[in-house]
């Protein structure tokens, strides 16, 4: 009887050996069929992103906490140590700031009273989504960072997500209580925006550096570095007019912008609910229900 | 008997904590640390793990287990799905075919080997990414990550060593 043990273990040892190997096998095999997932780029896959993110978020956001608590500390330090300088600058700075101001609400006044002449159709309302950067993936291939608000919170895929300084990037995957926002900097990303004065019509590429490209403006036309530039709502995604960023030379041929945001302090970033009714979304819900009158 | 259950979760909680600890890596390499420059550098903590569990504990992160951490890795990060865990496997498989070179192998050696496996590895990662995305990349931060992660790689170890010593058997 323990012969018969023996013998089996014997036969074993090579059976297991190739049983280890072809699992080997098996799992290289699986990871290519996950290459050809994501190069399809499936609703499975963002599901799939978003479930892993939403469970791993309350562990980021814990880790995140006490980050942001010494990087506060040290700002604050800092902040002290050039109070009187800060101080002087911002006493100027609110000076021009109050001349703006007049300007403004002058224009804001004229601007009104402009489109209740000409009937313009009024802005969509903007709703605004605060949150938090919880994790910064710091993919070599990536630009995008993971924030604790979700679907929970109103959010929806395609939401501009904007800091105090300007236009960060665009909600890519929403899972229940965390997304994840593309920047302006990614590969990936393409924005369009118009620039300067002149308002030239162009779109912001992403190439993985601080700095995105300025592509395919019209002939002839004449963007200068230190035109400024902002979204320009085609394609009714973005709110037109949030400040993204001022064009710099970098080659003869290219134009690149420099982004307002500033990549290394991104703490919260607030989400733009924009909502263009009866353009994108199909008016399913008001066709049900037809407003009286609507035909005139 | 109960006793006997007791001692048999004790040590499944033990030769767990190698995927633990990696997972934990893998996350911990995400937090904003809000520092210029730094995001772009992060090193590569997951194939640190990897290789110090793969040279040191190969019973405790089987196939199975480089796999998962590659793949929850590819998710998280948002990278190209796949490109990691393929690159782990890929380092889980040259490591287990030279399992004799690391018998009684000085951590000076194993350092020296981690250097030429991890260039190894990121040279794969810009291979598949470029091939998968239809367009050379660029190296460099590929380069720079590499730069941090061999650096990085005796703190880690370390780290490491005194886990084996506190948790597993």
């Amino acid at each position: 009887m323990k012969k018969s043990v023996g013998q089996t273990l014997h036969a074993a040892a090579p059976v297991r050996a190739w049983a280890q190997r072809f699992a080997f096998l098996f799992l290289v095999i699986a990871a290519f069929a996950l290459m050809l997932l994501g190069k399809a780029d499936t609703v499975l896959v963002e599901r799939a992103r978003s479930v892993v993110t939403d469970a791993m978020a309350p562990v980021l956001e814990v880790l995140a906490t006490p980050v942001d608590t010494v990087s506060d500390i040290v700002e604050q330090v800092q902040e002290l140590a050039d109070l009187r300088i800060d101080n002087a600058s911002l006493r100027r700075e609110n000076e021009r700031l109050r001349n703006w101001q007049a300007v403004a609400q002058k224009l804001e006044a004229e601007n009104a009273a402009l489109r209740e002449l000409s009937h313009l159709a009024a802005e969509p309302e903007k709703r605004f989504v605060a949150a938090r950067v919880i994790g910064d993936p710091g993919g070599v291939f990536v630009r995008s960072v993971l924030i604790n608000a979700g679907a929970r919170d109103g959010l929806d895929k395609g939401q501009a997500a904007i800091t105090s300084d300007g236009l960060a990037g665009r909600v890519a995957e929403v899972g229940q209580r965390s997304a994840r926002v593309l920047l302006l900097t990614d590969i990936n990303s393409r924005v369009p925006v118009v620039v300067g004065t002149t308002r030239e019509r162009a779109i912001l590429v992403g190439d993985n550096t601080n700095q995105p490209r300025l592509l395919y403006m019209t002939p002839g036309s004449e963007i200068k570095p230190g035109d400024q530039v902002v979204t320009s709502g085609q394609g009714g995604v973005f709110p037109p007019g949030l400040p993204v960023g001022v064009v710099i030379q970098a080659d003869e041929a290219v134009l690149r912008v420099q982004p307002f945001v500033n990549w290394a302090y991104m703490e919260y970033v607030r989400l733009v609910d924009y909502e263009l009714p009866n353009i994108l979304l199909p008016a399913a819900p008001r066709r049900a229900a037809p407003v009286p009158g609507a035909r005139r | 008997m109960n006793q006997n259950v007791w001692t048999r979760l004790d040590v499944m909680a033990r030769n767990l904590s190698p995927f633990v600890f990696t997972l934990f890596l893998v996350i911990a390499a995400m937090v904003p640390f809000q520092v210029p420059g730094l995001s772009a550098i992060v090193p590569s903590l997951a194939l640190i793990a990897v290789y110090f569990w793969v040279v040191h504990r190969p019973d405790l992160m089987p196939a199975w287990v480089v796999f998962l951490i590659g793949a929850v890795q590819d998710l998280l990060n948002g990278s190209l799905l796949g490109v990691g865990t393929m690159v782990l496997l890929l380092v889980w498989l040259a490591i287990a075919t030279q399992r004799r070179v690391f018998g009684s192998a000085s951590f000076m050696l194993v350092w020296a080997i981690f250097v030429l496996v991890s260039a190894g590895s990121q040279m794969l990662i810009w291979l598949f990414s470029s091939l998968i995305s239809g367009v050379i990349l660029d190296a460099r931060p590929l380069f720079f990550q590499y730069l941090t992660t061999i650096a990085i790689y005796p703190c880690i170890a370390w780290l490491f060593v005194q886990t084996q010593r506190g948790f597993v058997r």
